[in-house]
């Protein structure tokens, strides 16, 4: 890469955004990497942060920082104010009924290993059934079978075609074995982009009224939520993919069901009422929230939404999209490049392999052209199986992406195959 | 483009493109699995050892090029050597991949792979061949993990 990159560039599709401003709000992308303008296309690992989202996190540890829901006094107060006021805006964002139904956890995996073990371990037993499918990441398959050795359940898996769309006339033969408690799948791949149906999923699975869990780690920045129009009983995402701090998530549950559930860590916060007898907990949703929060982070999550919002998700949407639909033919161009997850309904996001050319050489080339990405298996080694390769290269676009640095990319790939022939 | 010529020499993408003794030993008496789990990468290594001297080695698996290259390196350097320098020139190969010593002379071509020091994520990769080798020879029934 001998030309400078513009990296201020206006935007160039007929989108909505005002991408020279939104990247202005990334201090991080302001760097160069190697010699070279970094291009940041591991979005699906972790996004990067505005500068609100920053300020709102030294504004509280600089301004009012306190421990919640205990102290008199002004600062704590204020934090309380502060962290309360973050759950309602993931209620808003999520459109749930009622803040009681937003649990705080660390992230999407505590949040799927809440309900493994509180909702899994009250309702899961020997000779039921849990159903997930072929692409999910290790954080939505581990939990279950933890609580498939617990328990004596089995773990049911839905596979998917090579284009990397769920069978769903599979799905419904898994449905109907009547054994099955729980149904658990992603709303977004992270390894092949798909997004998968996940209205019609809830309401084949509702129809034999069995429950739904879905991981939206990956769906929440890209894509409008609504858990009460999709009906899911749980809905989990973490704070560090949606523009927020890392170490927080979030589980949506629906209000009745959280309330049968025990709680699945014991501690301070969580309670009503403590005698070395008998405990009573605390109601929703501090029962699920033992021990002193992240704090800071989940007001930051609170900036992050209020900064995503703003944009509007529709715009980010339709954004990501022009740059799926401008990156694949330039991808496709290039001799011995595979695409993998190739679904008709696929959010930003290019999973390939090269002919000859481990991922692992990919990454490593491609980040001293100041363009980073993962290679590896993306924590769902079952479908890196399901398609027979070790590992995969994965570029993930963010709302702050540009057409220029699809550019980038397609120019760093065209070098990898000129250093390897 | 110059300094991934550093990393990417040409011995190594030849050593990639065509690894040697790139086979499965019929009658191994010592043989292991190396794994990274960082990659997912996966080698296993075979050696036929007698009277103390490494008379044949080989390697099969699937990786990058600078784990590929390295074993395939490994096997070429190791061949007729006693066992009991292998430790000896593992501490002098790991001292190349990461510090910018000389490469010593028992080594052979195994030099070309000194670009890895400027890359710390890939000495693992450069490694496991190595890795393995080591648990072959402590007998390890299990793969053994560069972490």
């Amino acid at each position: 890469m001998n030309a400078p990159l513009a990296l201020s560039a206006a935007p160039v599709a007929a989108s909505e955004l005002d991408l020279a401003r939104i990247r202005a709000d990334f201090p991080i992308l302001r760097q160069r990497v190697h010699g070279k303008p970094l291009v940041y296309l591991d979005n699906a690992a972790s996004v990067q942060k505005p500068k609100v989202v920053i300020d709102a996190i030294g504004e509280c540890y600089g301004g009012y920082y306190a421990n919640i829901h205990r102290g008199v006094h002004l600062l704590s107060e204020r934090s309380t104010s502060a962290y309360e006021g973050a759950r309602e805006k993931v209620r808003a964002f999520l459109n749930a009924a009622s803040v009681q139904e937003i649990i705080f956890t660390r992230n999407t995996t505590e949040s799927i290993n809440l309900v493994a073990s509180s909702f899994g371990g009250q309702r899961i037993g020997a000779g039921d059934e849990i159903v997930i499918t072929g692409m999910e990441h290790h954080s939505n398959i581990v939990p279950w079978q933890l609580l498939c050795e617990r328990s004596g359940a089995t773990l049911k898996v839905v596979p998917f075609t090579d284009a990397g769309e769920l069978i769903l006339e599979e799905y419904e033969r898994l449905l109907d074995s009547g054994r099955v408690k729980l149904v658990a799948f992603v709303h977004l791949s992270n390894a092949l982009g798909t997004i998968n149906p996940v209205k019609t999923l809830i309401e084949l699975a509702h129809a034999r009224g069995i429950p739904v869990l879905v991981d939206g780690a990956q769906s929440v920045p890209h894509l409008a939520v609504d858990v009460r129009e999709l009906d899911c009983e749980f809905y989990a995402f973490s704070s560090h993919k949606i523009y927020g701090p890392s170490g927080v998530g979030v589980l949506y549950g629906k209000k009745a069901l959280l309330e049968a559930m025990p709680p699945y860590q014991g501690g301070g916060d969580m309670i009503q009422m403590v005698t070395f007898e008998k405990t009573e907990y605390a109601d929703l949703p501090n029962k699920f929230e033992a021990g002193t929060p992240n704090i800071a982070g989940v007001i930051g999550l609170g900036a992050a939404l209020d900064w995503l919002n703003a944009i509007g998700l529709d715009a980010v949407a339709a954004h990501e999209h022009d740059l799926l639909e401008y990156a694949t033919p330039r991808l496709n161009e290039i001799p011995g490049l595979k695409i993998m997850g190739t679904a008709r309904d696929k959010a930003a996001l290019a999973a390939f392999t090269m002919q000859g050319i481990h991922p692992h050489d990919i990454g490593t080339i491609l980040d001293r052209e100041g363009v980073a990405i993962r290679a590896g298996h993306h924590c769902a080694q079952p479908v890196m199986q399901r398609y027979g390769v070790p590992a995969t290269a994965r570029a993930s676009f963010a709302v702050y992406n540009t057409r220029d640095e699809v550019d980038a990319l397609v120019a760093a790939l065209w070098k990898v195959k000129e250093l390897f022939e | 483009m110059s300094d991934l010529r550093d990393l990417y020499q040409e011995v190594i993408l030849d050593h990639n493109k065509r690894p040697r003794n790139f086979r499965v030993l019929p009658q191994p008496t010592h043989k292991a699995d190396g794994v990274n789990p960082l990659c997912g990468d996966r080698i296993s290594v075979f050696l036929d050892i007698d009277d103390g001297v490494i008379k044949d080695i080989s390697f099969q698996g699937a990786g990058c090029a600078i784990s590929s290259a390295s074993a395939s390196l490994m096997t070429e350097a190791l061949k007729g050597k006693p066992v009991k320098d292998i430790e000896h020139l593992f501490e002098a190969f790991h001292n190349v991949v990461t510090t910018d010593c000389e490469c010593p002379r028992g080594l052979g071509k195994l030099g070309v792979l000194a670009g890895v020091r400027d890359y710390p994520s890939r000495v693992k990769c450069a490694t496991l061949a190595w890795h393995a080798v080591r648990a072959a020879l402590e007998q390890h029934k299990e793969a053994v993990a560069t972490e």
